[in-house]
């Protein structure tokens, strides 16, 4: 029997599978089991969580393939790793030692400031950020098979992540109910692909499962990303610069499956020690702002 | 339709795949529920498992007491449908694991048993009683390495066993819920 690999069902059905769920980001295989035993659908393996690559500055790049390949050893849940936007090799290194997703993430130092990879050429699927429908469409035309809000990354404040989220569902809503000879205009307009306007017009929603990123500090944030019709949570330096990490990560878990259960969530809440300590978002110099990389 | 009748079919809805099901329920006609507490057992006839993270899945069964609910629903009679995850869920034994989880089925399951995402694929797959072939996704998909005696097996892949069914469970490595196809989902009704 033939069989087909890194097919478009194949890639766009791995992230279908993690729905409801929430990625956790680990620096090493300690970090991920916690994150494995308290429910976590997958891990990112990372080498600084990025509220640190805020604090170091300097150029932030693919994780050592030792971590990496630590925590590949340490878990059996699926494991993801970043490459810099552009950065074709590191992605294929990525690939060739069998990360099981690729985040073409704006947390890691662009090397492309022009061209995003592309993510159709590969067998690994790709997760890719965007703040609008536009950015969104652009990324599936070059074959990402998962979505998330950029958000704000290593700020501990939701504000940006929502803010991209509600952008982009009430975009595909207004696409959804356009007429036909409406359609090129709004990809014109969006600088999106029309193909795939069309797609989103015809089936009512994104093709690809639209996870929410960026600021995602309390069981209450991951709960309200859900809420506005996230189909899942990544939390950054939310869980491992947390008082309490163990805690943290499963009651963010619970908040994510149960996420209209308030009386579940205020139990959740109680008790679980200090936040990371978040940023005002105004705070930050223009050119700290990750979520502006890429386009 | 003559002699249709209509089946309340729930998802377990903890995490995963579990629209995907819900959506092919309906589109044969039936009514389709998440099932997020196990007291929301006692109105379905018959549950499915869906795909996602049988490690998250487990925790989540245990932490929501789901466990025993679950096994009693089978021994109603009532019929289960686990796909990938939910094959390992049922299975009375994992390979290479201490771990069970609610042990329904005669099967030894096999984990990651295809290895990792990139070796995810899809492939034409013969099944037992189906006149045509079924397009199978298998998405870091388990396979059953042992089986009891009165499991039927359904489909192989490379002579791994990929589907089966006993008594009132079926089980599947592969995910139907990412087709368009609904005959593995007919399969499942046609048991209650």
């Amino acid at each position: 029997m033939s069989k087909l690999v890194g097919t478009e069902t194949v890639k766009r059905g791995m992230a279908q599978m993690q729905k409801g769920g929430v990625i956790m980001d680990v620096v090493n295989a300690e970090q991920a089991k916690i994150a494995e035993a308290s429910g976590a659908v997958a891990v990112m393996a990372l080498e600084r969580v990025p509220s640190d690559i805020r604090a170091a500055g300097g150029v932030a790049r693919m994780a050592d393939p030792r971590i990496v390949e630590e925590v590949m050893n340490g878990v059996t849940i699926p494991v993801m790793a970043k490459a810099r936007i552009g950065h074709i090799v590191e992605a294929r290194v990525l690939e060739a030692m069998g990360v099981d997703y690729i985040d073409e993430s704006e947390v890691l130092t662009p090397a492309d400031e022009e061209f995003h990879l592309l993510k159709s050429d590969f067998t690994v699927p790709f997760v890719c950020g965007c703040r609008d429908l536009g950015e969104a469409a652009r990324r599936i035309g070059e074959g990402a098979a998962m979505l998330r809000t950029k958000g704000e990354p290593g700020t501990g404040n939701i504000v940006e992540a929502v803010r991209h989220m509600r952008k982009v569902q009430a975009q595909v809503r207004k696409v959804t109910l356009m007429s036909d000879d409406e359609l090129m205009t709004e990809a014109k307009n969006l600088g999106a692909p029309y193909e795939v306007l069309r797609q989103i017009k015809e089936s009512g929603s994104l093709p690809v499962v639209n996870f929410a990123a960026g600021g995602i500090a309390t069981p209450a944030d991951a709960a309200l990303m859900m809420e506005l019709g996230a189909d899942g949570v990544f939390v950054g330096s939310g869980i491992f610069k947390s008082e309490n990490p163990e805690k943290f990560a499963s009651a963010i878990v619970q908040a994510t499956t149960h996420y209209n259960d308030y009386d579940l969530i205020g139990k959740l809440s109680k008790e679980l020690g200090a936040a990371m300590k978040g940023i005002e978002i105004s705070k930050l110099n223009q050119q700290d702002r990750m979520q502006e990389r890429g386009w | 339709m003559h002699g249709f009748e209509q089946k309340k079919i729930g998802v377990l809805g903890l995490q995963g795949a579990v629209q995907e099901h819900i959506m092919q329920v309906e589109e044969l006609g039936h009514n389709g529920m998440i099932i997020k507490k196990p007291e929301q057992l006692d109105e379905i006839d018959g549950l499915i498992l869906p795909g996602g993270e049988s490690t998250t899945m487990r925790r989540l069964i245990e932490r929501y007491d789901f466990l025993e609910p679950i096994q009693t629903f089978h021994s109603q009679n009532k019929p289960i449908f686990g796909t990938c995850a939910g094959m390992v869920l049922v299975a009375k034994e994992i390979s290479d694991s201490s771990d069970t989880h609610l042990k329904l089925m005669d099967i030894r399951v096999k984990r990651n048993a295809f290895g990792r995402q990139k070796d995810s694929f899809e492939a034409e797959l013969p099944i037992k009683g189906m006149s045509e072939s079924f397009k199978a996704v298998f998405i870091r998909a388990p396979y059953i390495d042992s089986v009891g005696e009165d499991v039927e097996i359904l489909a192989t892949y490379n002579n791994h066993i990929v589907a089966a069914m006993q008594k009132k469970i079926l089980v599947s490595s592969f995910h139907p819920e990412l087709t368009d196809d609904t005959r593995f989902l007919q399969m499942f009704v046609d048991m209650f």
